[in-house]
């Protein structure tokens, strides 16, 4: 039976300094993330500096294939010594090799993870205005949400799900698949030209910026050989019951529809895949030349090879996944994918996005990123008398993902809200409700200068005169409002919650 | 296999709630076009002055 499909996504920034050549961007980004702790937001106790960020759980290097791991793995280095601090709305804000990353708190729902994303992007903005006032003169720091510097470096936006662990993971690998490769007719962000070898001039857009940069199906890795499935089995829970699916081949949206989908589909797919009733579910014959076809395929119509000798095209896949989610829904409801508002919002988006690219994608301009950049540059071709490979118009794919206000592009193509202002501004410094977040973020809040670290799964207390305390929470779905509210507005100091905790 | 058949043919009723879905009035058109033509005044504004080397130097290190 399905487990609740908790989830959470992490990005990774894109980052230059302009106007000031010597800044390297591991140093930009420790003065980016700095700046923004330094003014006090959603972030620390400002005698002791930032939180910090907890290791002790960290294991990167596990692989969900066990046995085979030592052959395969290359395990990530974990980078102990750079900025890495935790928010008072649960979020994690560092520096993740050369970018500024955020990692959302965990939620139960595809809405909240727009929600939080969305704020991630307000705080990203916040601490540019910040990080500006520490640089000389004119230099600024100009963040970008995208996956590619469009020459062969990638750098990634991460889902996570909360996934039961008795599912055999061979039925996972075949599941996630065929959904990844083909969901990219509605989550690519778009990209000006192609990054893989010999393609060349064949690819003057396509739909997503990630598609060129994965070489494998299966695998450990992240930063090369980059495989559809990540294996890393590090669940940031009770690892008896759980596994976490760590999902590398998203691009980031700047649609919050897109990122709604992104989620909110994949939430769909991983619950009806543990119910067993995707167990028919079309299977892809060589998953990374069909990834590739998929985002280089324009017209939606290319046949994918299946398992079976058969063809379908991605927007069939699709149209079988969304069809088998709306019947699924009517038995299951939408408890196990964050509850009805947001479960129907997806429901309802998903089918009208799959009508509008089976008729007319371009009546999809304000939903779905990469077909509002190609409604862009068509309009700006066919003004300017220019070719795909005009470097205007590489600049505009990169200016769409400027997070600068009065820059970015995105924010300019009449992209369809669903979140309010005022819900995203709330998400900078408030935790979710309804997940372990709360617990974490509203202890932030609270016992500010009693924290002493924090990570996903736990948190270190200092009460002044014990030893210091660890309060585990390897259950991502307890320590909500419901939980422990009246219990944190009832503690006047982190001793008493302790004592009230331990009884 | 009979099933995935089905699947790769929708249905002609499917196809009829399709065409009732996405409307496309000649209005919502000329709105459209308008709203990307002062886009385009604009971009012209906001484009980086040297799109060559502003693309260019966009490098980044690899990440994940």
């Amino acid at each position: 039976m399905a487990v609740p499909k908790i989830c959470g996504i992490e990005t990774e920034y894109g980052i230059i300094v302009r106007g000031a050549p010597d800044w390297n961007p591991v140093s930009a980004s420790s003065l980016l993330i700095n700046a923004y702790v330094a003014t006090g937001v959603g972030s620390l106790d400002d005698h002791t500096g930032p939180i910090a960020w907890d290791f002790i759980d960290e294991m990167p290097g596990a692989d969900a294939r066990d046995l085979f791991s030592p052959e395969f793995a290359m395990p990530p280095e974990i980078e102990t010594h750079l900025v890495n601090t935790v928010l008072t709305n649960g979020a994690r804000y560092y520096v993740d090799h050369a970018h500024p990353e955020i990692s959302t708190p965990e939620v139960t729902s595809a809405r909240d993870v727009v929600v939080f994303d969305r704020a991630a992007e307000e705080i990203v903005r916040d601490s540019m205005a910040a990080a500006n006032k520490m640089l000389p003169g004119d230099a600024e720091v100009v963040i970008y949400k995208d996956n590619t510097d469009r020459k062969g470096n990638a750098y990634g936006t991460h889902e996570n799900y909360l996934l039961e662990r008795q599912t055999p993971f061979g039925r996972i690998i075949d599941v996630a698949t065929t959904h990844f490769v083909t969901r990219q007719i509605f989550t690519g962000a778009g990209k000006v030209g192609c990054e893989l070898p010999g393609f060349g001039g064949d690819v003057p857009f396509q739909l997503t910026q990630r598609a060129d940069h994965f070489e494998e199906e299966v695998g450990l890795e992240t930063t090369l050989k980059r495989p559809i499935v990540n294996t890393r089995d590090e669940p940031h829970a009770d690892s008896k019951k759980y596994r976490r699916l760590h999902v590398i081949v998203g691009d980031a949206n700047l649609s919050e529809t897109a990122t709604l989908l992104k989620v909110g589909t994949s939430q769909f797919v991983f619950a009806m895949l543990e119910d067993g009733v995707l167990d028919d579910l079309a299977v892809l014959d060589d998953p990374v030349p069909t990834m590739w076809a998929v985002s280089h395929d324009l017209t939606l119509s290319k046949p994918l090879a299946l398992a079976d000798g058969s063809t379908m095209t991605a927007l069939e896949i699709q149209q079988d996944l969304c069809a088998r989610a709306h019947a699924w829904a009517e038995t299951r409801g939408f408890d196990l994918v964050g509850g009805e508002r947001s479960g129907r919002l997806v429901l309802d988006e998903w089918q009208l996005v799959l009508d509008g690219l089976a008729t007319d994608p371009m009546t999809l301009a304000d939903r779905i990123d990469w077909v509002a950049k190609k409604r862009l540059f068509d309009a700006f071709r066919a003004r300017h008398g220019c070719g795909w490979d005009d470097d205007r118009l590489r600049a505009l794919d990169l200016q769409y993902h400027d997070l600068r206000v009065g820059r970015g592009l995105a924010a300019k193509v009449g992209l369809r809200r669903i979140t309010t202002d005022d819900e995203v501004q709330a998400a900078k410094t408030t935790p979710p409700t309804d997940t372990r977040a709360y617990f974490r973020g509203r202890v932030l809040q609270k016992y500010t200068s009693a924290v002493v670290a924090a990570n996903w799964d736990s948190i270190v207390f200092d009460t002044g005169d014990e030893p210091l305390r660890r309060v585990p929470m390897l259950e991502p779905s307890r320590g909500t409002e419901a939980h422990v509210g009246e219990l944190l507005d009832a503690s006047d100091t982190v001793a008493d919650l302790l004592a009230k905790l331990g009884s | 296999m009979a099933e995935r058949e089905q699947i790769r043919k929708p249905s002609p009723q499917r196809n009829d709630e399709v065409v009732e879905e996405a409307p496309v009035d000649a209005e919502a058109g000329e709105a459209l076009k308008s709203d990307i033509d002062d886009l385009l005044d604009e971009i012209d504004d906001v484009l980086e002055t040297n799109a060559e080397d502003f693309v260019k130097s966009y490098i980044q290190k690899g990440g994940e």
